[in-house]
């Protein structure tokens, strides 16, 4: 009796549920404008993704000679590239690295400001001094600083609604967290030839994937650009991956710290669950409720 | 609920502190024997749950203080800050901010049981009264503390939200332009602004920690409610709370444990919005305007109503309803697994809400924005119409004669010994009998 109420419950509320999407007007989910972005594979996507070692060195190599004329990433320090859970360069190599860079300091017991070496404790220098000399060099748009831009993005998917739980269930059961990777991934590689008929505005570039498909930044990458020493295919499939997950590892440097924990901390709680269950079991025993 | 104390000092101290102050007598009266009902199920675990919650948000909140600067140029930098460079500053942070959703996701349910198995009725009006208080001082609480990142979502929903209060100008010209001017603290949102929501912020959890107080005061007045919505009538309906409620708290808590920890370690920014990684910007309002996930239903309602005023209206009155539940549900019965047709309509709010949640995400256009007032409309009439014309109207299911015969019935095989009565199979400590 009681199952057969539960079953009617519940085959009421499908049948809510599946009789709904007839009853929307046409057209309702045609409200999105921004373009559809695949889906990647990243090595630090899902419970058990890390990075990989030689694909953030390869990344900064990219962000380096190619990103780093135009964006800034105020919240790194050299020094961050030596630390465990990122590219790991070594020490003598990072600090070797922030001495080609000069930085201002000051003032000195004069009241002067001076130029100096940088050091590993020195945050990343940016290309600009300001936005307004960011923008001056650039055609009026800023090229935005990088530090956080994977976790400041991310992808549009449009579900019918009634796989919206759905989804969000499946989004958070597989811990989903790549959506502003895919989207940087996208931009990267989205630069084509304007289809026919579009007039580009001065200075914009046709991109597959940016809203509105004009994008201020010129296509940074080209086979071969970058000069890598690992045998590393020269593609630019391969430059804009690396350079992403070094990106992602720039916004999120404790991602590796967070998840050895975590798996301790889901371990200690499942088996405290395991326990509690018992305890309880065994504490009502011979109580029905 | 009175019952006569078992509690015996045991050492000097105790015994010494017994006559002077009977805070162990107290502890032990309200946490040890409290006599609870032995047919709770696990919905009820979301108390213990939620006094958890207050608990890690207080502790994070409080660490968080401590390296968080509320200043227009220096928020945002001081929370990365945080996140990089303090050790297991990301933990406090994604603990906190999950936390906040966590406690959302418990206090929601908490309200669902109540409203489907009658929990706000004779005797429990004030505590219920007491929820709905925590309820919208919590809501206060997390849109202050959404603000402090300073990111464009912070930034743009205080806007937003701050905003609603210049809609009194349809009443009264210039009152509204006034109020909103004032709590802004000058012309528009600003970094005086975030100081006195990060002032707020901090003030108003330990206000939370007092009504809470209440809460659980006015909860152990007049005990706990229970599925068969009959109260308490002899020894053998109740349990003592440890270790019975305790152990089974405990229980479903760890696995409320397991859910949290999963989203702080494996999937912390899932639940947040891209673009409050995005530094507050005046000059550039992002595409769309959404609030986190737990107030999109009461977003939707404001979208739904064309008129400004009246949609604020809407808004606060989507919660305000809640106060005069006890008196708009008219229907004797608690429980609604003895009320055939509230129990229909008690689903259809829950769709509702849900509903609302999923519009209250979308562009409030076409359809959208269609659906959105047919479900602001069916919320309210849930509440104003439905809520008294069934509790009139219906036959309820027959109650059981007592919780104890409630869950002897259920348990089927072993209903033979009920008939020789409940009290053979007593479950309370021989101290509650």
């Amino acid at each position: 009796m009681k199952l057969y109420s539960k079953f009617v419950q519940w085959s009421a509320l499908l049948a809510a549920i599946a009789i709904t999407p007839a009853l929307m007007p046409q057209g309702a989910n045609a409200a999105s404008t921004a373009p559809h972005i695949e889906r990647q594979d990243w090595s630090f996507a899902g419970m058990f993704g890390f990075y990989d070692r030689g694909q953030l060195q390869r990344g900064y190599q990219v962000y380096k000679e190619v990103c780093a004329s135009c964006h800034g990433m105020k919240f790194l320090h050299y020094r961050n590239l030596s630390e465990p859970g990122g590219p790991e360069f070594s020490k003598e190599a990072v600090k070797y690295l922030a001495s080609t860079y000069e930085v201002q300091d000051g003032p000195d017991s004069e009241g002067q400001m001076y130029n100096r070496k940088g050091r590993a404790s020195d945050a990343f220098v940016s290309p600009y001094a300001n936005e307004q000399e960011a923008r001056a060099s650039n055609s009026g748009a800023f090229p935005p600083d990088l530090s956080l831009i994977t976790k400041a993005r991310n992808i549009h998917e449009e579900v019918p609604f009634y796989m919206a739980p759905l989804k969000i269930a499946q989004d958070i059961a597989t811990g989903y967290q790549e959506g502003g990777a895919d989207y940087v991934y996208a931009i990267m590689t989205g630069y084509a030839d304007e289809p026919e008929g579009m007039e580009l505005a001065d200075g914009m570039s046709y991109n597959k994937y940016f809203s509105g498909h004009q994008i201020a930044m010129p296509n940074p990458l080209a086979e071969e650009v970058v000069e890598y020493t690992d045998g590393t295919a020269m593609t630019v499939e391969n430059y804009a991956k690396d350079v992403t997950e070094f990106l992602m590892w720039a916004a999120e440097p404790k991602l590796e710290e967070r998840k050895r924990l975590g798996f301790r901390v889901l371990f200690y709680l499942l088996t405290l669950s395991g326990l509690m269950f018992f305890v309880k079991r065994i504490v009502w025993k011979d109580i029905p409720h | 609920m009175s019952h006569p104390s078992s509690y015996e000092p045991t050492n000097g101290f105790s015994k010494w502190l017994d006559k002077r102050l009977p805070v162990l007598r107290m502890m032990h009266g309200q946490f040890v024997e409290f006599p609870t009902p032995r047919n709770l199920n696990y919905l009820w675990t979301f108390g213990a749950i939620l006094s958890f919650c207050l608990v890690v948000q207080l502790i994070t909140g409080i660490v968080l203080a401590m390296h968080y600067i509320p200043s227009g140029d220096h928020a945002f930098e001081s929370i990365e800050h945080l996140m990089r460079d303090v050790n297991w500053g990301w933990l406090m942070r994604y603990s906190h901010a999950v936390g906040a959703s966590m406690f959302f996701v418990a206090v929601y349910v908490h309200m669902a049981r109540g409203l489907y198995y009658g929990s706000y009725k004779d005797p429990r009006e004030v505590l219920w009264i007491l929820g709905v208080l925590i309820f919208l001082l919590m809501m206060a609480t997390a849109f202050m503390g959404y603000s402090l990142p300073w990111g464009q979502m912070s930034f743009w929903a205080v806007t937003v939200i701050t905003n609603l209060f210049s809609s009194f100008d349809a009443i009264l010209p210039g009152a509204g332009t006034a109020i909103v001017r004032w709590i802004w603290g000058g012309y528009s949102v600003s970094e005086t602004t975030l100081n006195r929501l990060f002032s707020l912020h901090y003030l108003l959890p330990f206000i939370l920690v007092g009504v809470v107080a209440l809460h659980i005061w006015a909860l152990h007045v007049v005990g706990s409610n229970n599925p068969a919505g009959v109260e308490i009538k002899s020894s053998s309906d109740s349990v003592s709370f440890h270790p019975y409620i305790t152990m089974k708290d405990g229980f479903a808590m760890s696995l409320f444990w397991v859910a949290f920890a999963w989203l702080i370690f494996f999937a912390p920014n899932y639940l947040g919005h891209a673009d409050n990684y995005i530094e507050a910007n005046p000059l550039q309002t992002p595409p769309h305007i959404v609030p986190e996930w737990y107030f999109l239903p009461q977003y939707a309602i404001l979208r739904a109503v064309p008129d400004k005023l009246m949609g604020v209206i809407a808004m606060f009155g989507s919660i305000v309803v809640l106060f005069f539940v006890p008196w708009l549900d008219t229907a004797r019965t608690k429980s609604a697994k003895y009320r055939p047709i509230f129990k229909w309509f008690f689903w259809l709010f829950m769709f509702t809400c849900i509903a609302l949640g999923y519009l209250g995400a979308k562009p409030a256009e076409g359809s959208y924005l269609l659906w959105s007032r047919i479900f602001t409309a069916y919320y309210f009439i849930h509440f104003l119409i439905i809520m008294p014309i069934v509790g009139v109207m219906e036959t309820p299911k027959k109650l059981p004669n007592s919780i104890t015969d409630d869950v002897l019935g259920k348990s089927g095989s072993s209903a033979a010994t009920s008939a020789t009565g409940g009290g053979e199979t007593a479950p309370a400590a021989p101290e509650n009998r």
